[in-house]
Order: C-alpha cells, then structure tokens, then sequence
C-alpha cells in the first residue's frame, strides 16, 4: 500500500469491487465461508468483522509510532484480540441465539487474515483516521462477498430468507438442495464469484 | 482431571476429527495459508508437520491452562475468567510457536531449516486457533485434547498435501482465463470437499 494521499472515498470504496480482500487478496476466507448458511448468522458476523479491523487498525494507527519494530505482531494481536473479546461478550449478552451458532467462528476473528493483513499493510503506515475508513472499506468487502454466498445457500438450501420460509413446505421437499448447506457448496459458489468478477473487471486475472 | 477413555474411543476420535470434521474442507479453517501454500507438494508437506506439530502441542496445553486457570471455579469458586480464553489461547500459541523454533534450530538444524517460515505463518493460521476453541466448546479432557490436537493436524495436513498435488498438475490444464489461480483453487477444495463427505457416514 502506498503512503501517498488518498482520497476517502477511495479508501472506502476501493476494497469493494475494485480490490476485493477475499476476491483479490485472498485474505479472510478462514472464517467467510462457515458461516454463511444461514443470513442472520452472515450479517451479524460481516458486521463484527467490519467493527474489529476499523477500530482495531485505528488504535494500532494511533499507537504506531509507539510499537518497536521486533513486537508489532504480538501488540497487533492483543489489539485485535481485546476488540474480539468485547465483540464476543456483547453478542453473548445481547444476541445469545447467534452467537451459540456461531459458536467458535467469533473468536476465530482475532486471526482472520483481514484483519491482521489490514493492521500490518495500512494501520501501520497511516493515520488513525484513514485506517479507519479503510478497515470499514474491507470489512463491507468481506461483507459483500459473505452477503451474495449467503442468500445463495440459504434460499436454493433451504428456501427461506433471514429464516423465513418463501415456499410451501410441498415445494421445499422437492426442490431444497441439501448440498447448498454442506461445505462443498460455499467452494464452488466462491469460485464462480471470483470468475464472475474477473470476467466483468479483466485487469484482475491471473497469468499462467 | 485426568479421564481415562479406552482405546476404541482414542481411535475413533481420531477417524472423526481427522476425516468426518476435517478442519480445512468442513469447517473452513486454515484457509489463508490453506490456498497461499499449496502451490507445491513439497513446501506444503513442510506445512503440513508443522501444523500436526504445534496442533498436538497447542491443544493440550491451552486444556492445562484452561482447567487451572480460566474455567469458572477454577482458582476459587466466585472468579470466571472465561472471557480471557480467546486472548490467553492466542499467546499461548504465539509462545509456544515461539519455543517451538529455538528448539528446532538449537538441536535440529535440519527439519528447522526445512520447515523455516512456515513455523511463524502458523500462529496466524485460524486452524490450530481453532482446534483450540473446540476443544473448549466439546469440554474435552486432557487425553481427548490430545488425541483431537494431532487428529484433527493430521487432517489439515492431508488436505493441504491433497490440494498441492492437483494444483501441481493442474498447471499444464487449459483453465477459462477468468477462473485461473484462484476460482479454480476453490472449484477444486470443493470437489475435494465433496469427496470426504462421504466420511460422514461412518
């Protein structure tokens, strides 16, 4: 990432079609794809994860000239594992259902690559404030990719929305696809979604 | 604390944690390191010991930790320390990691020279991270933490071997250009992932 000045809307919107941090990056699949069968398990998890890398890569910006060199991955982590922890707790308080779905995937932020990636190639070459517009700028990347492979599994899965069912009960013993909620799917949805964006955006295929 | 379990069980949770609940093609973790260093078999070999190794050492000691430390009642009855799992867990792989190395390059130069960056990738690596809080989550004990700790390393490692072996030959296969490297990679855990679940029949 170059240190010269950008503008916000570029650092905000940039990630999001044009360098995508799972398209293009390859960062953050660890926990991307676990929890995508279902919508409200998907949104509240984009939405954590979107939180943790902007607050926690603005705090790392504004301690960065602070941090010596050697320990910058431990005091990154322990930033970012503190935000998690707060994130955890709340949604323990507030939203029990999906956080016992989402189980460990919650905790797994703290080495979600994203994060972690976004802290060590911006926070810390940057103000507080543009990290932090970059960190939502990733986090709704990572929150559109998350979003398209979650309405795909959850409606041709199970034909319902946000838990709701669209379809009579007839219908969907006929035609669910049990496969869309095994993890295979989530692979090959990921997979035509790259190939969808590099056919529209060719700059960002690979050579060889 | 110690929870005698007979044979047949340490064998079946094995099978369960290194085929049926494959880490990598069932429940996603690893995935960064899983694509980045599956270009060739040989570095992804390198990968996959490490990982069984740090795993089977890890899990167990953050069970330890856990049981005298964190759980709730663990030092006196009105103090729960859970909410210090997931930033205790982290350092201690971070340190475990850390030992791990200057051991290996004090008295095995060889397999540290062997495995050279791919010990430090793996503190960041959500699979051992994982195996970790899972075992929280299934209250394990000591015995079942390590069977599950090289059980379920043992299972990301084959995966990863797996995948840098296709992606070897895949190289000389006339691929749609807007599928190349990555959408392929995926196309290819998914049909790898279709493949072991037929493991969930056992």
């Amino acid at each position: 990432m170059s240190s010269q000045k950008k503008s916000l809307g570029k650092i905000l919107f940039g990630p999001i079609l044009d360098n995508n941090p799972i398209a293009l990056q390859i960062l953050g699949i660890c926990s991307a794809l676990a929890v995508t069968t279902k919508l409200d398990k998907t949104v509240t998890m984009a939405i954590a994860v979107t939180l943790v890398t902007a607050v926690s890569s603005a705090a790392i910006a504004s301690i960065r000239q602070f941090i010596p060199g050697s320990i910058r991955i431990i005091v990154q982590m322990t930033v970012i594992a503190s935000m998690v922890i707060v994130v955890d707790q709340f949604l323990k308080a507030y939203l029990y259902d999906v956080s016992k779905e989402l189980s460990v995937f919650v905790g797994l932020i703290i080495t979600n690559c994203i994060v972690m990636g976004r802290a060590e190639g911006f926070a810390m070459s940057n103000n507080a404030q543009d990290s932090f517009w970059d960190g939502i700028g990733n986090g709704l990347g990572y929150s559109l990719v998350l979003l398209v492979i979650a309405v795909f599994r959850e409606l041709f899965g199970s034909w319902s929305l946000f838990g709701q069912q669209l379809v009579s009960d007839e219908f969907k013993r006929e035609f669910a696809q049990g496969l869309m909620l095994q993890s295979p799917s989530a692979f090959f949805l990921i997979g035509l979604f790259i190939w969808v964006l590099r056919t529209a955006k060719p700059a960002q295929m690979e050579k060889g | 604390m110690i929870d005698w379990i007979s044979v047949e069980d340490i064998f079946r949770l094995f099978l369960k944690s290194a085929f049926v609940e494959n880490l990598a093609l069932v429940f996603f973790l690893g995935m960064c390191t899983f694509i980045a260093i599956s270009k060739n078999v040989k570095s992804a070999f390198g990968l996959a010991v490490a990982v069984i190794v740090v795993q089977a050492i890890t899990v167990p000691a953050n069970n330890l930790i856990d049981y005298f430390l964190l759980r709730p009642g663990a030092i006196s009855d009105d103090i729960d320390l859970s909410f210090l799992r997931l930033i205790s867990f982290i350092g201690v792989i971070a340190a475990i990691v850390q030992i791990l190395e200057m051991v290996l390059e004090k008295y095995v130069p060889a397999l540290f020279n062997e495995l050279g960056i791919f010990l430090p990738l793996i503190t960041v690596n959500c699979a051992i991270l994982g195996g970790s809080l899972f075992m929280i989550e299934r209250s394990y004990g000591l015995i079942e933490s390590t069977v599950y700790g090289i059980g379920s390393g043992f299972g990301w490692g084959m995966a990863i071997v797996l995948l840098a072996a296709i992606r070897e030959k895949l190289k000389y296969s006339d691929v749609p250009p807007g599928l190349r490297g990555l959408g392929i990679t995926f196309i290819t855990i998914g049909l790898i992932a279709l493949g072991f679940l037929a493991f969930s029949g056992i």
